[in-house]
């Protein structure tokens, strides 16, 4: 077996506990909004704890020291002098920037955020649940040291959702790096400013200004204790309500006056929302097959009242246990290079402190996912979507209850109503999403979906609507069942029982999928052995110091686990049949898109696949991703933009892990 | 006993006094026998004795002051053992051919029990528990007492002969281990004493400067060379007990460095006894380039190349006017600032001191009995203008101590200069006392210590310098990191966990530590005690700061001198021990 190059793990591997999790108990806080006046609970005291060493000031008084700030100063001398511009103009330039960006917290804006927020969510939502606990260690967190807030990103509602709760329990409201789209959002947008949030452009790479400028904001307000910070290490919504692998550099920036032992330590707080359903779900839907998103405005916002008038079941707000920064670090990362520069000069993050950077940020990641909540309609999209066209209902309720035990075995975190029977439990989430499946004749349909060979575009681009909406729920599932799911799929393409074998095919999925996927980089074997675990735990295989073997019981188990994760397999499949063919010289992403939508889409209504869900973009970037990180596709930078070309070669090897051995056969089971 | 022989050789009459060094001194603890802090039969603290300003005087808010910050409690004491078991001291060890062979120097020399462990140990912490309450694993075999140079050329050259190890000892105030006896040393150790050679040679007032021999203690060379009204300047604070050829192998450096400069720069020629020979320079010169400074190979060795024997020293005329002063700040952001101002416009005082908070209330602790009701009542006012009226927060607030030195119109201007800058960040005067107790402090502390280890209160306190911009950062992270530490290592009560700035560089500043807890409750506390100074040690290192501005490394701070001074410094300066003593006569392991 290969030797775990396990020496980056250190304090940062997985610390749960594979076989019991304790976690908090939820609080509804809209049973209390339903009792008690709105206006009452806007107009209160609001007093929250503040950081000990806090300085308190102005928010001008903070953009006044950030423009004064030695970094940005430095910044702006560098600039002046090799551009040959005077100081004045580009200092003018970074008061702009700032005024576009800084927050300005305003009491009243909080408070009629509060009024309008309490109406809004009890009309769109049939609860809202957090752990108290999570709020007391988050409050305790707030007056030691510095905090930074890295809520999960599923909706927009997500910012709101945690102000809101932060106001609720008489806590600092953080102040929000948000993308600047929001901007367009006139009185929207001056509201989010005036309830904490700042705006940071999306893409600002190549502009030192304004990175110094942001830095330096973000920096100030953490080393002075003004408010926790807010950021979402996902960077956008996820699309697919899967976890999207983590962007780093907000996360540096504010991991930086550590580094440079500005604080003495700095609280990371991963918090997991989850959405029974979510806001934007057909959005999405539309979005991941190319009908380009409207862009974010006032008067959209409105149009979206229609949505007022709907149920969107409940949300659970997991605040998780604040991780110290420092106790991270320590062993790691404990001499840093600033001791030989000043301080303030912008320096390039060394190799140990980038690592260091990215192992944090998929460990945050990986506690959000651990206390996501999972709804009894993300176990039904699962067996739904193994179903199709249609399913019993009594089947469906078995099947569910039976997921819902395998869930609960490889540690999900399921929230099933303990006071409904399993019958009204699903009945219930098919009421909710009635959108998407409906109850016809005993008969559970996902709307629009036939399944028939020959059909039009346009059924093709209904169904698939459907299917990726469907799948969004189901993906939720697959961060808890990723690891033994994978190891079942290894064990369906090998064939084999070698464990030599199946290890080696494991590390090949896990590769291709790392952007699919969260894996804590560097650690393969330890996934696959906690996928082994699992499914031992759960008598579907038997691990001897060779062997992997599948259980006679175990066999319908495996074959579901690696049906779960088949549409990626047969989309990774189709893409890279796709790339053989079709493609003859350089492409850009644009083109690729476009290729393999048409390519997929001419499978689709020649019946030739069933695999919608290749049409996902998503999934399509992954992928592309994926062939460029196996060196199966080349990427080069060009003068607009990057372009691709394919490597057939290394093309024809990776496709063969995929087309041969994916046969849909049995499992091969142990005589025992 | 030895005094026959020293008497014999005609030296110098305050020779006896020295020899009774170890007589007056406590064999167990800090400083003289006579001064210490009780607490008297109305259960109020009281410092003993005559030599100090505090002597005699009645402290009423230090009982408080230890049980609220400390948590201490007269009810639970535990006193040292009153006199050494010579029963337990490791046997001395020597061969008699040397025996014989020193015999014939008629150097002095004693192999008694006492006089053994007496300079088997410096000051840290671990070391005055193990007298309280231990014995150390091994210590000297003989201490011989050479009167001068030559004598010790001979010692040292007999231990070549006879493949002894040597361990020089001046003043025994060290706090790094750099005293301690390697355990596993199987050589006879040969503990020199250095106090017998302690006569001022000669002084040059044409070109101001004094030699002198190196065994002097600070306290004997100022009193001699005021006689003639001369000072060197140099103020340590332990410059009771240390000698000059101990701050010349640790690069030490004195309170009023920013009128004379540190050791390093009052030194103008050194005499060094080496396996390999004698080292010195030529000539009595204030520079030269004749490649890398060979003083530098000698200042900070600590002890591993040779023995320091005599040393020419700048010397200065005493100046006339001496004012002490204070300044109160908002906060220690201000009061730093203000120091990085006074440094950069380089008009520091002889002293200038900045203490935290906490430390600020430890001074007050500190205070004697008032006199009169009118002086509280004095005392009341300005307090009230202080926090009432001027709004500073008694619990953020903090204080410089200054000290001015110079002919009087000289001191009154430079006075009004600081104290003009100290304003523009909203310092206020706060008298001459407040400053002069400030100072008085430095010396008792020490005595503090042993009150504290009565009352199962342990402490240390250690140093660093720091770049300017790191001053706040690295005084905030390291007193957090203590905090912390001991938390998790169980401690029961808070820890007292406070620093000052005690020196101003153009470049950045000195920075000193004080570190005590309550250990009740802890079964190994000097275990503990040691590690939470390591995470100090580490942070301090994690913040940009030194290993040690002036403490030395000794063998206490070994383990981090690689990474402070590189692989290849570290080679150079062991390949300086090859050559220099290739058998490793001095042998007691310090810094490398």
């Amino acid at each position: 077996m290969a030797a775990a190059g396990s020496s980056r793990l250190g304090a940062l591997m997985y610390s749960k506990e594979l076989i019991s999790k304790k976690r908090d108990e939820f609080e509804d806080i809209l049973e209390e909004r339903r009792q008690s006046s709105d206006l009452r609970y806007a107009m209160k005291c609001y007093s929250p704890v503040i950081y000990k060493g806090l300085s308190a000031c102005k928010p001008s008084a903070i953009k006044y020291s950030v423009l004064q700030s030695e970094q940005v100063q430095y910044v702006i001398k560098q600039l002046s002098k090799e551009m040959g511009e005077s100081t004045d103009i580009i200092q003018e330039e970074a008061i702009e920037i700032l005024d576009e960006m800084g927050h300005n917290l305003h009491i009243g804006a909080i408070r009629f955020f509060a009024f309008s927020l309490s109406k809004i969510f009890k009309r769109l939502f049939q609860r809202v649940c957090v752990n108290e606990e999570g709020i007391q260690k988050l409050q305790q967190a707030i007056q030691e040291h510095p905090v930074v807030l890295l809520p999960s990103h599923r909706s927009y509602i997500d910012f709101l959702m945690l102000s809101y709760l932060l106001y609720t329990y008489d806590l600092a409201l953080p102040v929000i790096a948000a993308g600047i789209d929001f901007l367009g959002m006139k009185i929207v947008g001056e509201l989010l400013r005036r309830s904490g949030a700042f705006f940071m452009r999306r893409t600002f790479s190549g502009n030192r200004l304004y990175w110094a400028v942001f830095a330096e904001y973000v920096k100030t307000m953490l080393r002075n204790g003004y408010a926790p910070i807010e950021f979402f290490l996902e960077g956008t919504r996820s699309r697919t309500a899967k976890t999207l692998t983590p962007k780093f550099g907000l996360l540096s920036i504010v991991m930086e006056p550590f580094f440079k032992r500005e604080v003495f330590d700095t609280y990371l707080v991963p918090i997991s929302i989850s959405y029974e359903r979510i806001l934007e779900e057909s959005l999405y839907a539309y979005e991941l097959l190319g009908v380009p998103k409207p862009k974010e405005s006032t008067s959209g916002l409105l149009k979206a009242r229609k949505i007022l008038s709907d149920n969107f079941g409940s949300i659970h707000v997991y605040f998780g246990q604040p991780v110290s920064l420092r106790t991270l670090a320590s062993g790691r990362i404990d001499r840093c290079p600033y001791r030989l520069v000043p301080r303030h000069l912008p320096q390039r993050l060394s190799e140990d402190i980038q690592e260091f950077v990215t192992d944090v940020a998929y460990k945050m990641e990986l506690l959000q996912v651990e206390n996501m909540v999972l709804s009894p309609w993300v176990l039904i999209a699962s067996v739904l979507l193994q179903n199709l066209p249609a399913i019993d209902f009594e089947l469906l309720v078995e099947k569910t209850l039976w997921l819902k035990g395998l869930t609960q075995a490889f540690g999900g975190f399921l929230e099933w109503p303990d006071n409904l029977c399993a019958n009204k439990a699903v009945t219930s989430s098919l009421a909710l999403h009635s959108n998407i499946v409906s109850l016809v004749n005993g008969q559970v349909v996902l709307n629009n979906v036939r399944m028939e060979n020959g059909a039009t575009e346009e059924l093709v681009f209904k169904q698939a609507l459907s299917i990726l909406m469907c799948g969004a729920y189901r993906n939720q599932l697959l961060n808890v069942f990723v690891r033994p799911s994978l190891v079942a799929v290894a064990l369906q393409m090998t064939q084999s029982f070698r464990k030599e074998e199946i290890y080696s095919c494991f590390i090949f999925l896990r590769d291709i999928l790392s952007d699919e996927f969260i894996f804590f980089p560097g650690i393969a074997l330890k996934d696959f052995e906690e996928g082994c675990f699992l499914l031992t735990k759960c008598d579907v295989i038997q691990v001897t110091p060779q062997e992997i073997l599948v259980t006679e019981r175990g066999n319908s188990v495996a074959v579901f686990l690696a049906a779960l994760f088949r549409p990626f397999m047969k989309g990774y499949q189709i893409i890279s049949r796709y790339l053989s063919k079709e493609t003859k010289e350089a492409f850009t992403e644009k083109q690729f898109i476009l290729g393999i939508r048409n390519f997929a889409f001419q499978l689709l209504q020649t019946g030739s696949t069933q695999c919608y869900e290749v049409l996902s973009s998503d999934l399509q970037k992954n992928a592309l991703a994926a062939f460029v990180r196996l060196d199966v596709v080349k990427k080069m930078k060009t003068t607009n933009g990057f372009t691709y070309t394919v490597n057939k070669e290394a093309l024809n090897k990776t496709a063969e892990m995929f087309d041969f051995r994916i046969p849909i056969k049995k499992l091969v089971t142990a005589r025992l | 006993m030895i005094w026959a022989t020293a008497l014999e050789e005609g030296c110098h009459p305050t020779l006896l006094l020295n020899y009774c060094m170890q007589e007056i001194l406590k064999w167990n603890g800090w400083g003289y026998n006579d001064s210490k802090f009780i607490f008297n039969k109305k259960g109020q603290a009281e410092f003993t004795g005559k030599r100090y300003r505090l002597s005699g005087m009645v402290l009423p808010v230090l009982k408080e002051w230890m049980e609220k910050t400390l948590g201490a409690s007269l009810e639970h004491k535990i006193t040292s053992r009153a006199f050494l078991n010579t029963s337990d001291v490791p046997p001395s060890i020597v061969n008699e051919e040397f025996l014989q062979d020193l015999r014939a120097t008629k150097i002095s020399y004693s192999q008694e029990a006492e006089d053994r462990v007496f300079r088997a140990h410096g000051h840290c912490l671990h070391e005055i528990f193990v007298l309280r309450e231990g014995m150390f694993k091994r210590i000297p075999d003989i201490v011989v007492w050479p009167g001068c140079h030559d004598d010790v050329v001979k010692i040292v050259e007999l231990a070549c002969k006879h493949n002894l190890c040597i361990i020089p000892f001046g003043g025994g105030t060290s706090v790094s281990s750099a005293l301690e006896c390697p355990a596993d040393e199987r050589r006879t150790i040969v503990s020199l004493d250095t106090s017998q050679m302690n006569r001022i040679l000669w002084v040059d007032e044409k070109n101001l400067t004094a030699h002198i021999e190196a065994g002097i203690v600070g306290q004997d060379l100022e009193r001699q060379l005021g006689e003639s009204g001369y000072c060197t300047g140099h103020e340590p604070d332990s410059m009771e007990f240390s000698s000059l050829g101990g701050w010349v192998a640790t690069r030490a450096s004195g309170m009023k460095k920013n009128s004379y400069g540190n050791i390093e720069d009052l030194v103008v020629h050194i005499k060094m006894v080496t396996p390999r020979g004698v080292i010195e320079k030529s000539c009595q010169v204030p520079r030269m380039s004749t490649g890398p400074d060979i003083h530098h190979f000698i200042m900070g060795s600590e002890g591993t190349l040779g023995v320091v024997t005599e040393v020419t020293i700048k010397i200065r005329p005493i100046p006339e006017y001496k004012k002490y002063g204070s300044v109160v700040f908002p906060n220690f952001e201000r009061g730093v600032a203000c120091l990085r101002e006074i440094a950069k416009q380089r008009c520091a005082p002889a002293s200038v001191r900045l203490v935290d908070n906490a430390q600020f209330q430890f001074g007050h602790a500190l205070k004697p009995q008032v006199a009169s009701i009118f002086t509280s009542f004095l005392d009341g006012l300005k307090k009230f203008y202080i926090t009432k009226f001027k709004g500073f927060d008694p619990n953020e607030l903090c204080v410089a101590t200054l000290l001015f030195e110079g002919d009087r119109e000289k001191v009154l201007q430079h006075e009004k200069q600081v104290y003009d800058i100290a304003a523009k960040f909203r310092g206020l005067a706060a008298g001459e006392d407040n400053g002069q107790r400030g100072y008085m402090l430095t010396f008792v502390i020490a005595y503090l210590r042993d009150l504290g280890l009565d009352y199962y209160v342990i402490g240390e306190s250690f140093e660093t310098s720091v770049p300017w911009d790191r001053v706040i950062d690295l005084c905030r992270n390291v007193k957090e990191r203590i905090v912390r530490e001991c938390k998790e290592k169980g401690v029961q009560f808070a820890p007292l966990s406070t620093c000052r700035v005690t020196q101003t560089y153009d470049a950045g500043a000195c920075v000193y530590f004080y570190f005590a807890f309550n250990y009740r409750g802890i079964s190994d506390p000097v275990h503990v005690y040691e590690q939470i100074e390591r995470a100090a040690r580490e942070e301090i290192l994690a913040n940009g700061g030194s290993l040690s501005h002036h403490h030395g490394v000794g063998k206490l701070r070994k383990q981090w001198m690689k990474e402070s001074i590189s692989d290849v410094g570290l080679g150079m300066l062991k390949s300086v021990k090859e050559y220099v003593d290739p058998n490793n006569i001095f042998g007691n392991r310090n810094l490398l």
